[in-house]
Formats: structure tokens, C-alpha cells, sequence
């Protein structure tokens, strides 16, 4: 296992210097914090440069830091068939309460239902998605369970 | 008069599949919308079986999370373990001795072949061949014998842990595995007899549900969905992990025409490959230990425990609170007998998890149905339900 940032960490921030707030890497896994704002454009530089090819995104997920705050991050781990590495992007989203990211189901169709399972889980909307509802839980649920506030059980 | 000029009155159809049908293969429901037999839309509604294991996991040690994931996807219960001590290894930064990878390689190609007989029984059922699902089960028979003998469980063996495994190899465990690794490949002969060349299946199965590889990609396809459309891609051979770098083994990418057919191909040239894997682990199969030495992650043996003072309080520790990985955040994938299976793992310096991603395969590789079924016979479905591959449990965790 490689034990050194990714060079894609590197690239971001030569070309989005205003976005990458923090790289780091533990455990040969290289994290690129950015601000939520131009995820999408982000990501698309991902994919498309010829330099990184990230065409395969494992995972978005969300994460609850309560009682830190900006408490909610949307993480992505990508993939790139290139040179068989990961990279970890982590955007914290600025409202606690509202919080919201742009979609990056254009880029991915694969991200579509993790966004969706994020949204139900977390309530963390995110803008431009093709059909943001509910998956895992009927439409009716009240509260997101994932949430660090949700009981583990009984109400 | 008028009514002769009227053009006939046609409007689609909705219908529901499942959550109650033989075919989806657990608790899927479809929403269809038909012009006559024609799919304009399929849209899969799941989370009938969501039983929220992401947030019990948070409140647990991470050994208490180790039966939960077994039941993730319940086909192969022992490769998510694997997934999962993996992840938390890698947290901890160990690395367990050697002859507990060889045995956890063992028994999650086992699992895959498990997986694979399961896959191959339901979709050939689903498309009208019986047999296939009578031979298929008599393999994975045998390898639940197995999985009983390691640890008491069958489906659930939960026989890693954290740190190694739950002991070593039982008596008459070698001379049983061997006995299944040398039969196989003539029993496998049974399965490909019945379909490879079968016209009826390949009328079912040839150029349904087409997907090329640039596509197969974006859409977060893995494992054998991805290399039945020629995507020459396997973790285990890409990103090696548990000692994977040290067998020889073939990734196999079917037809590449990106079909049911070619997807077919791939799982059932898998299950030779994870034979032959299986036959070097028991031929190179190193001594030693199966646990690492540290006593903040392994268990203190049984007797200590019972004669030992110190030993008696390592074991309470470790029960009560549980490994302590340091702070940080991983992520792991292995290749699951359906695709990638991943742990996205948060640890705040305590015994229990902040946060348990699980990146299930099924979940994955089930949304592209709409992509797939769409303009095609609704009959089709039924093949594009089985090609999947999908498990209920797996799709909602």
C-alpha cells in the first residue's frame, strides 16, 4: 500500500487553489477537504482529466460531527481504473440546519442513490438531483435517523 | 359512423412486482409502466428490509458490529466480516500474521463459490431451468458443512474478528476442503452443461440488458457486473489485500458484450478461479498463528483467562470497551462475490464507530434497472432481477 498523498491532491489545488481548504493522508488514504460550492465542477475535473480519470465513484456518503459544527460532510471516495488509486473529497456543509450541496448525479450516474440515501438519512439536500425522495424509508418518516439527535430506539 | 373514424383510445399501464414475488429474489418492489409488454419505466422501491444497521453500529464495539455485518449481504456473510476487519485493521494500522490471511482467503472464495451456485440456481430458475438449482445447492451444501465446522454457523460463520480469526482451522477441516476443491471442477461441468450452450437460455439471456463499459463505470458497477462488460478490473488483483498478491488467479470478462450472457460467463468462470485459489491456499497454507499478539485487540486465550488475573482484566477490557482504534477516517473495499464491497469508517478514538458506511454492492448495481429495463419485454426484467445478482439485504442494510 503506497503511503504518500495522492498526486491528484496536488493537481486540485494548483486548479482550484480557492477550494481545497486541507489534504491529508492516514493510512495511504489521501483526503482533499474542499468547500461544498463547486463540488460538482470539481468532480467533473475529476473525471475528465487526463492526468486522474476518476471514472468510478465508490461511495458518497454523509457523516454527522455533532456537537462539532459545521457538523454535516459529504464524503466521496473515487476511484480511477488509471492507476488503481482512491482519493477521499470531504466538503463540510455550512448550514447546520438546512444543510445542502450541489448534486453530482451529472457526473456520476452511480451517485444517484447514495445521494438519495443521504437525504433520507441525513437530510442533506442536494441541489439539482434528478428525483430526491426518500428510498430507504417511506416517504411519510419524520426526522432523519442518522442524524447523531435520532434515538436508537423507541421514541 | 363516428365511432368507426375514432382512433382506438391506448394508455399505458402501471403495474406493481413484488415485494411479494417469486422472481425478485426478496422484498423488491417494481413500479412498471407498460405500453402492452413494453417497459417505459421501471423504478425499483426498496427498503423493505432496512433494518438501519449503519446506525446500530454506532452505538456498539466494533466487535459488537461483526455479527451485523454478517447478515448484510446474507449470501456471503463472511466476506463483509472481511470487509469490516479490514477496515478496522486498517484504522488500527496491524496487520494480522499470515496464516490467518491464507485461511480468510479460503473461506471467502468458498463464500464466493457459495454465492455464485445461489446466483446461478435462482436466475437459470427464474428463467425456467430447474435443475441447474438443485446442482447448485448441492455444492453449496457442501460448503456450509465447511463454514459449520470453522465456527458452528452456516450461513453465518462469523469466524474473523478484529485482529485475526476466532481460531484456527478445526480438525478434518484440510482434508474436507480438499475433498470439495478436487470435485468441483467436475461437478461445475454439470452447471455448464445444462446452460452455456442451452438455445433457450441464450435466448433469454443474449443481448439483454446491454451495458458498455464506459457506462457500466458511471453507473458505479463493480465486480462481475463490470467485467461482463469488459471492464478488466478486480480488487483483489488491482489493490490486493489479505495476501490476494500471492495466488495466481485469472480476472474473467466473459464475452464482453456487456450482457446477460457475458455477465453469465464471468460468475461462472469466477467460481473456477476462486477453486483454484482455494487449492493454493491449502497447498501453501503457512503455520502459526492466527491472531495477532497485541492485548489490546486479541482476546487473551481461554484457560489464561480462568488461572489469570491479568489475563481475566484484558478480557473484561476488551469486552467492555472494545478495540480502540486511534482517530481518523478509512475507507475499504474488498471484491464481494456481487462487486465492491466498502466500509467508509469514522473513529473518534473510542470503542464504538461514528459512523459505518456500508458500501453494498446490490444497492449499487440495482439502480440501473430503469437504464436497463427500459424498452425492453417485461419478461426481461425478470432476467435483469437475476443478472444483478442482488440480495434484499444487501440493498438495505
Amino acid at each position: 500500500m503506497t503511503h504518500h498523498i495522492h498526486p491528484a491532491a496536488e493537481l486540485l489545488s494548483a486548479n482550484f487553489p480557492d477550494e481545497v481548504t486541507q489534504i491529508s493522508e492516514f493510512r495511504g488514504d489521501t483526503t482533499v477537504t474542499i468547500k461544498p460550492g463547486r463540488i460538482r465542477e470539481i468532480c467533473t475535473f475529476l473525471r475528465d482529466n487526463p492526468e486522474t480519470l476518476f471514472k468510478y465513484c465508490s461511495v458518497v456518503a454523509g457523516i454527522d460531527y455533532y456537537p462539532a459544527s459545521p457538523r454535516f460532510a459529504v464524503v466521496y471516495n473515487l476511484y480511477s481504473h488509471k492507476d488503481h488509486s482512491r482519493l477521499t473529497l470531504k466538503a463540510f456543509l455550512t448550514d447546520d440546519v438546512a444543510p445542502v450541496i450541489d448534486s453530482v448525479t451529472p457526473v456520476w450516474n452511480g451517485a444517484d442513490w447514495h445521494e438519495r440515501e443521504t437525504f433520507d438519512m441525513y437530510g442533506i439536500r442536494f441541489q439539482g438531483h434528478p428525483n430526491l425522495k426518500r428510498i430507504l424509508l417511506p416517504e411519510s418518516w419524520a426526522g432523519f435517523p442518522l442524524r447523531k439527535e435520532y434515538p436508537q430506539r423507541g421514541q | 359512423m363516428d365511432n368507426l373514424l375514432r382512433m382506438p383510445r391506448t394508455e399505458t399501464m402501471v403495474i406493481n412486482v413484488g415485494p411479494q414475488h417469486p422472481s425478485t429474489h426478496g422484498v423488491l418492489r417494481v413500479l412498471v409502466e407498460l405500453d402492452g409488454e413494453l417497459i417505459l419505466r421501471a423504478e425499483p422501491d426498496i427498503g423493505y428490509l432496512h433494518r438501519g444497521i449503519e446506525k446500530l453500529c454506532e452505538n456498539r464495539t466494533y466487535h459488537q458490529c461483526l455479527p451485523l455485518m454478517n447478515r448484510v449481504d446474507y449470501l456471503a456473510g463472511e466476506v463483509n466480516n472481511l470487509g469490516f476487519c479490514l477496515a478496522v485493521e486498517k484504522l488500527l494500522g496491524i496487520e494480522v500474521p499470515k496464516r490467518a490471511q491464507y485461511i480468510r482467503v479460503m473461506i471467502a472464495e468458498f463464500t464466493r463459490i457459495a454465492s455464485h451456485t445461489f446466483w446461478l440456481g435462482t436466475h437459470a430458475h427464474d428463467l425456467g431451468a430447474m435443475t441447474p438449482l438443485f446442482y447448485g445447492f448441492r455444492e453449496r451444501e457442501k460448503i456450509l458443512d465447511l463454514c459449520e465446522m470453522v465456527s458452528g454457523g452456516r450461513m453465518f460463520p462469523l469466524y474473523f474478528r478484529v485482529g485475526g480469526l476466532a481460531a484456527d482451522l478445526p480438525e478434518g477441516f484440510i482434508p474436507k476442503a480438499w475433498e470439495f476443491v478436487n470435485e468441483f471442477p467436475e461437478k461445475w461441468k454439470d452447471y455448464d452443461n445444462l446452460l452455456t450452450e442451452n438455445i433457450i437460455w441464450k435466448e433469454r439471456t443474449v443481448g439483454v440488458g446491454v451495458m458498455t463499459a464506459e457506462e457500466a463505470l458511471n453507473w458505479g458497477w463493480s465486480g462481475p457486473m463490470a467485467r461482463g462488460s469488459g471492464v478488466d478490473w478486480d480488487l483483489r488483483r488491482d489493490r490486493p489485500y489479505s495476501s490476494y498478491e500471492d495466488f495466481d488467479f485469472e480476472v474473467p470478462l466473459g464475452t464482453k458484450e456487456g450482457d446477460t450472457y457475458s455477465r453469465y460467463l464471468v460468475r461462472m468462470q469466477e467460481m473456477l478461479q476462486s477453486n483454484r485459489i482455494i487449492r493454493q491456499v491449502l497447498e501453501k497454507l503457512p503455520p502459526g498463528e492466527v491472531k495477532v499478539s497485541d492485548p489490546r485487540i486479541s482476546l487473551p486465550p481461554k484457560e489464561q483467562v480462568y488461572s489469570d488475573i491479568s489475563a481475566l482484566i484484558n478480557h473484561f477490557l476488551l469486552i467492555k470497551e472494545g478495540v480502540t482504534p486511534p482517530k481518523g477516517e478509512v475507507y475499504q473495499a474488498i471484491e464481494a462475490p456481487k462487486g465492491e464491497f466498502g466500509i467508509y469508517l469514522v473513529s473518534d478514538g473510542t470503542g464504538q464507530p461514528v459512523r459505518v458506511k456500508i458500501r453494498a454492492p446490490s444497492f449499487v448495481n440495482l439502480s440501473a434497472m430503469n437504464r436497463l429495463a427500459q424498452g425492453r419485454l417485461l419478461a426481461d426484467m425478470i432476467a435483469l432481477i437475476g443478472t444483478m445478482d442482488i440480495v434484499l439485504a444487501d440493498v438495505d442494510r
